[in-house]
């Protein structure tokens, strides 16, 4: 395979002296290679696609199906009274897990196979490599969770076209849209904090997933108007508000308050994250 | 250049790094010496500004790693423990660190054929042996031709000829005029590799000198006597400015293999154990001879004296002691896995420091260095 005496002009010849000081770019290029050269970036980001856009063709078709056989249930009467929320609700609640599962495994993939402390020696200072993921990793969340969010709403809608009719164009629903797109790049953050945080993978996956889907539901039913804003200022819930077109009519945050509600939370455990990085042995 | 000051590292309970002082010259491969769990890959993640020390400074040329701007082109390291996602492979491992540090592709895959893995580098480092993932990690470090390379056992997982493959690598970079910092925990490996040695037990500093006078200083060489006169030789050895060392002869039947052995400056010598008169002689005849150990004298010389003092000589063995039996002696207090072998020693003498870095005497030794005395009392116990 190799010479017993090593090549000597080998490691002597082409490293060109460093023209200017490494700059952010190549640091989000680095985390940009180190993103895209794993499969479980591919294989889940396709299985976020392929549920959400699923479940949201196959849920909103069943509804409308069952409307129209006149069996008009809770969900049949939200579909009408509110088209936008119940397309973005439906696929996305159980694709918006694959995000979370993304967000983590894009830091804690780094503890558990000792990447970190290659990607620490190139990045001593620890917090632009943090930053440069976080960056890198918003924008690919924002691209596909765009992409995805329309996708959902235009088969959402032309699915319930014989029961309601719902465009761009009407109030606030393009905003509800990019809201959800918003929505799952903040939620992809958030995991990633979780993740940096708890440093293992299942650790971290299960405290989001636990999160998003049973803590906050389960605020829900805490009583009187502290359990109310216990619940509405909880980081997933207040986040979603901004997925819908209306707003309920006892709701205490705007879709934007909430929205901005969810950003804090996420910022609050980044710079914790961001602090504990600077101080751990790792 | 590296330049350790104070470093203190502590894991909860255990210390791991206790005030370690050293300087890694450039220009010759230093060896970092020490059994397991001496401290040699924590001291290495102390440096790299991975792990934080409780107390004490590392700096590379001055710097702190974490201060480097572009810090592959400055230090390179392998890590001991495996740093790279089983599931990229070993081109785009190296191609991230590459982009962090501005280094164009090219570089990659001219590192990775300088390290023979040109032909696999798109595969999967996962299906990897732990001869290729370890040739994977000096690719890393030779990455941005640093002027420093720091390798926490290289050669682990290596097949004879990675191994030779490295030795040659390592002594062409410091021949190049760079700062080589390579760790082991074998002797052997490093007798063959190192300029210079830093050997550390228990997170201490126990020596700081070149190779071949720890090698010079460690084997101690001594000759072998046995004679039916040994208590006169020794005091005719001591007389000559040499060493005896009086072995008692094990009794017959109990644990033979165990005989302890004690000093015996000539005039404490004890008579009466010796057999000296003719009379005795005959009986003493059928047992073997008490065995003496010189230091200080040749063989030859020896041999005059005894046939000047006509003292009858059963043996006459020049010895050297093993390069890996003197390094065991010396970390064996230290050891942090002992077999408990030399565990009732107090304080150990071999945690005293060598020659101070730079200002070393090479040469004779003084009775007193550590690692004779750290052999002396082995012996005794």
């Amino acid at each position: 395979m190799t010479s017993t005496s090593p090549p000597v002009r080998a490691t002597r010849p082409a490293v060109p002296p460093p023209a200017h000081r490494v700059g952010f770019g190549h640091l989000m290029l680095a985390e940009w290679t180190k993103i895209r050269s794993v499969r479980s970036t591919l294989w889940t980001l396709l299985l976020f696609v392929v549920v959400t856009l699923g479940l949201t063709a196959l849920l909103t078709w069943l509804t409308v199906h069952a409307l129209n056989q006149g069996k008009a249930t809770g969900r049949g009467a939200s579909i009408v009274a509110d088209p936008t929320s119940f397309i973005l609700g439906t696929g996305l609640g159980l694709g918006q897990l694959a995000i979370c599962v993304l967000g983590v495994l894009v830091i804690t993939s780094e503890y558990s196979t000792g990447t970190i402390r290659a990607s620490l020696l190139a990045v001593p200072k620890r917090l632009p490599m943090l930053a440069a993921k976080s960056a890198v990793f918003s924008v690919l969340v924002l691209v596909i969770g765009e992409i995805v969010a329309f996708g959902s709403f235009l088969i959402g809608s032309a699915l319930t076209r014989s029961l309601v009719k719902v465009s761009l164009s009407d109030p606030n629903v393009t905003r509800a849209v990019l809201g959800a797109g918003l929505y799952l790049t903040v939620l992809g953050l958030f995991a990633l904090a979780i993740g940096n945080l708890i440093r293992h993978t299942a650790g971290a996956i299960t405290t989001v997933i636990g999160l998003v889907l049973v803590i906050g539901p389960l605020l829900a039913l805490l009583p009187y108007s502290w359990g109310a804003h216990i619940h509405e200022y909880f980081p997933t819930v207040a986040g979603v508000l901004i997925t819908a077109d209306h707003q309920q009519a006892d709701q205490l945050l705007s879709p934007w308050q909430g929205f901005g509600i969810f950003c804090l939370w996420t910022a609050l455990l980044l710079a914790i994250g961001a602090f504990l990085l600077q101080r751990r042995d790792t | 250049m590296i330049e350790a000051r104070d470093l203190t590292k502590r894991y909860g309970e255990k210390l791991a790094v206790d005030h370690l002082s050293f300087t890694v010259e450039a220009g010759r491969v230093t060896g970092f010496l020490g059994p397991n769990g001496a401290g040699k890959s924590t001291t290495m993640r102390l440096i790299l500004g991975l792990d934080h020390p409780q107390s004490g400074t590392a700096t590379i040329d001055g710097r702190r790693y974490a201060d480097l701007a572009q810090p592959l082109r400055t230090v390179g390291a392998l890590l001991e423990a495996r740093s790279m996602h089983p599931g990229r492979s070993a081109y785009n491992h190296l191609l991230f660190l590459a982009q962090t540090q501005g280094l164009p592709r090219s570089r990659v895959d001219q590192v990775l054929d300088l390290v023979g893995l040109g032909e696999v580098a798109r595969k999967r480092t996962g299906g990897y042996s732990l001869g290729m993932g370890q040739r994977v990690g000096i690719a890393v470090a030779l990455l941005g031709d640093p002027q420093v390379l720091m390798l926490d056992e290289p050669v682990n997982g290596l097949d004879p000829e990675g191994i030779l493959w490295i030795r040659n690598l390592m002594k062409q970079l410091a021949a190049e005029g760079r700062t080589v910092f390579v760790s082991s925990h074998l002797m052997n490996e490093m007798a063959v590799t190192a300029d210079h040695l830093i050997v550390i037990g228990r997170g201490k500093l126990i020596a700081d000198c070149s190779t071949q006078e720890f090698i010079e200083r460690s084997s101690e060489k001594y000759v072998l006597v046995r004679s039916p006169d040994a208590a006169r030789l020794a005091d005719l050895v001591a007389a000559e400015g040499g060493k005896a060392t009086i072995r008692e002869q094990p009794a017959r039947d109990d644990h033979a293999r165990e005989a302890p052995a004690r000093e015996a400056p000539a005039q404490d010598a004890p008579a009466g154990d010796e057999p000296a008169g003719d009379a005795d002689g005959a009986r003493a005849a059928r047992r073997p001879a008490p065995e003496v150990d010189i230091t200080g004298l040749d063989a030859p010389r020896i041999g005059e004296i005894a046939a000047a003092n006509r003292i009858v000589l059963h043996e006459l063995t020049p010895q050297l002691a093993s390069l890996e039996e003197a390094y065991m002696e010396l970390t064996a207090d230290s050891s942090e896995f002992g077999t408990g072998r030399a565990s009732a020693s107090p304080q150990p003498a071999a945690a005293s420091p060598g020659t101070p870095p730079g200002g070393g005497s090479p040469g004779g030794h003084s009775p007193g260095d550590p690692a004779r005395v750290a052999a002396a009392q082995e012996r005794t116990e």
